[in-house]
């Protein structure tokens, strides 16, 4: 989850991938990797430290700013170092209809942290994020690539219980 | 039960396979299309069926591939918008999930048509889980010849990409999407030049929903006219529509075009009807942006007429007291449903969304967010209802994209319909803002 090497740079297989993302696109159009490589780097690392976005940005032969600018604008991507699960939870309307501020209250009280901070043991980081389109299902979260819908307390109990072991 | 164009076979065994899919009739619209038609045939049976655009504008699949510039020598585009983030929306995620085949199908029958020879699926960052089921779908159909290179023996050639968001609302904006695409920061272009000119890398370029592109396999197998027979009036063929809230049975349901408001959502075969011992508040009917509509003007219009989940029933009455049919997000609330609250709720959501680049919308968003939070946290005054009112007429209209007008219609129609309740939480405000309370003044419920 957060492996870490110096100097910053991808495993072979992921470079590999990183390599086949760039060919997708129109030669000179290697840009349009920017937001998969970022992917694959959050994947690898848990995080983009500004190191990892030089990196791509010399994989990409763009600029570094280019590389900040777009990190920075979209919030999937985590510009801090994160618990090895984070737990991103939806706040828009249709989970809210659906009880989702209780079990977010729940779930925080469960975790002793707040939206955006990290369990002392580095276990778990709590983000609020906007609507998942999950709404039929709510309330919801997502753990990685898992949705996780229906919450109840007894659920979040068994979720946290199991990612804890 | 109503017809299915998109869902008819999404339950059987294994239908996200291309063997189990291929079985049920599948790519058998790609081999009449490539085989048999002309891409301007295609392209006619796409304005025949008058499918329009199901992301939530509304506009003409066919007229909009009609708009496509064809310069000699520079390559075309087709884009799939499946960024779906509108809140109250999961049809696109549910259908890429459930059978990836169709949109694969749609799309090569679609970029034939319009002569693109790369084309990509744009999918929110968040649904990556479906992301790796569409390229699996991509890896099959690849396998069986229907992508690629010369497909079919026809010399047409095909490469499909699909291509991961990274969290941001703003990209279902289709000139957002292609900056994005492009691996930038997701800001709306100015339009003219319009996509079908200067699109993704300058050229010439479609962008369309993902549901829209799905309906192709069964319009080029059954013919554009079959598919306008579906339907009422302009609102032809069926709609997935996202039922989420207060109902008995939250979920995706296709519908014929024209079915009534009071089926949709009373009858065992979609919503089921209000959670039991509940009644009916008010309705978001096509996703959090379209306004409001108070009980009394859900299943009736104000003219007393059956309201139809349509494009035009639904707008009937125009913002007075009408929504819009938009992305088919259907958010019912119970009388539980404090209005003041999910308002801000949908401000803040619009407000963290803004991309920031024009000001009534970056400063507008973020001041809703501010006076609606105060008035529901107990802090509001009388002058700020009117406040609200006159920031969402300076948003509207007076941005570069849609999105500012998203944040305006709420707010506005909300305050149209529910004045008394954010009076209520003004004039008791310890009541008001205690945890889940709710105004139980004068209010019609059904």
């Amino acid at each position: 989850m957060t492996e870490t090497s110096n100097p910053v740079a991808f495993t072979p297989e992921r470079l590999a991938k990183v390599k086949e993302i760039i060919d997708r696109y129109p030669a000179g159009r290697q840009k349009s990797a920017l937001l998969p490589v970022l992917h694959v780097a959050q994947e690898q690392w848990g995080w983009v430290s500004s190191e990892v976005m030089d990196y791509v940005a010399g994989l990409l032969d763009i600029l570094p700013v280019e590389v900040y600018e777009v990190a920075t604008f979209y919030t999937m991507y985590h510009l801090d170092a994160v618990g090895k699960h984070v737990i991103e939870y939806c706040r828009t309307g249709p989970c809210c209809l659906m009880g989702g501020e209780e079990i977010y209250g729940y779930l925080q009280e469960k975790l002793g942290i707040k939206a955006g901070e990290t369990t002392p043991d580095g276990l778990f980081t709590l983000k609020e994020v906007e609507c998942l389109a999950a709404c039929g299902w709510g309330p919801v979260f997502q753990i990685r690539e898992k949705f996780y819908m229906n919450l109840t307390r007894e659920k979040v109990d068994e979720i946290i219980d199991e990612l804890s072991k | 039960m109503a017809r299915k164009i998109l869902t008819e076979h999404i339950n059987v065994p294994g239908i996200e396979t291309f063997e189990v899919y291929r079985k049920q009739g599948g790519y058998v619209a790609v081999e009449k299309a490539i085989k048999t038609m002309t891409p301007d045939e295609v392209v006619e049976e796409a304005k025949k069926s008058g499918v329009r655009g199901r992301g939530g504008a509304g506009f003409p699949m066919g007229m909009k591939w009609g708009f496509l510039a064809k310069p000699e020598g520079v390559p075309r585009y087709l884009v799939c918008n499946a960024d779906e983030s509108e809140p109250g929306t999961f049809k696109d995620h549910h259908l890429m999930k459930c059978i990836p085949h169709l949109l694969i199908e749609g799309m090569i029958v679609s970029s034939y048509a319009l002569g693109a020879n790369k084309s990509f699926i744009y999918v929110r960052g968040e649904l990556m889980y479906v992301i790796r089921i569409l390229e699996k779908a991509i890896e099959e159909a690849k396998a069986q010849g229907f992508l690629g290179k010369n497909i079919l023996g026809s010399g047409y050639d095909l490469e499909l990409v699909v291509q991961p968001g990274g969290g941001a609302y703003i990209c279902g904006e289709e000139t957002a999407l292609l900056e994005s695409l492009e691996g930038k920061r997701g800001n709306p272009r100015n339009k003219p030049p319009f996509p079908a000119v200067k699109g993704l890398y300058q050229s010439p370029t479609v962008v369309n929903n993902v549901e829209s592109i799905s309906n192709m396999p069964w319009i080029i197998n059954n013919g554009g006219d079959a598919y306008a027979a579906i339907g009422v009036g302009r609102s032809t063929g069926t709609k997935l529509i996202s039922a989420s809230g207060h109902i008995q049975k939250p979920g995706v349901y296709e519908i014929e075009l024209g079915v009534s408001v009071d089926e949709f959502l009373n009858s065992d075969e979609y919503c089921g009807g209000i959670r039991k011992g509940h009644h009916l508040k008010a309705l978001v009917a096509g996703g959090s942006s379209v306004p409001i509509l108070p009980a009394h003007l859900i299943t009736k219009t104000a003219n007393g007429e059956d309201r139809l989940m349509s494009y035009e029933s639904l707008s009937d009455g125009g913002f007075a007291t009408g929504t819009m049919l938009g992305s088919g997000g259907f958010i019912v609330f119970d009388e539980t449903a404090c209005i003041v609250r999910n308002t801000w709720n949908f401000s803040r959501f619009y407000h963290h969304e803004s991309c920031g680049q024009c000001s009534p919308c970056r400063e507008g968003t973020g001041w809703m967010e501010k006076v609606l939070h105060r008035i529901e946290h107990g802090h509001g005054s009388m002058h700020d209802i009117d406040l609200l009112v006159d920031i969402s007429k300076k948003i509207e209209g007076n941005t570069i994209c849609p999105l500012g007008d998203a944040a305006a219609w709420p707010v506005a129609s909300a305050i149209r319909h529910f004045r008394d309740e954010f009076v209520w939480h003004i004039t008791h405000p310890q009541e008001a803002s205690q945890p889940g309370a709710v105004y139980m003044g004068e209010m019609t419920l059904v």
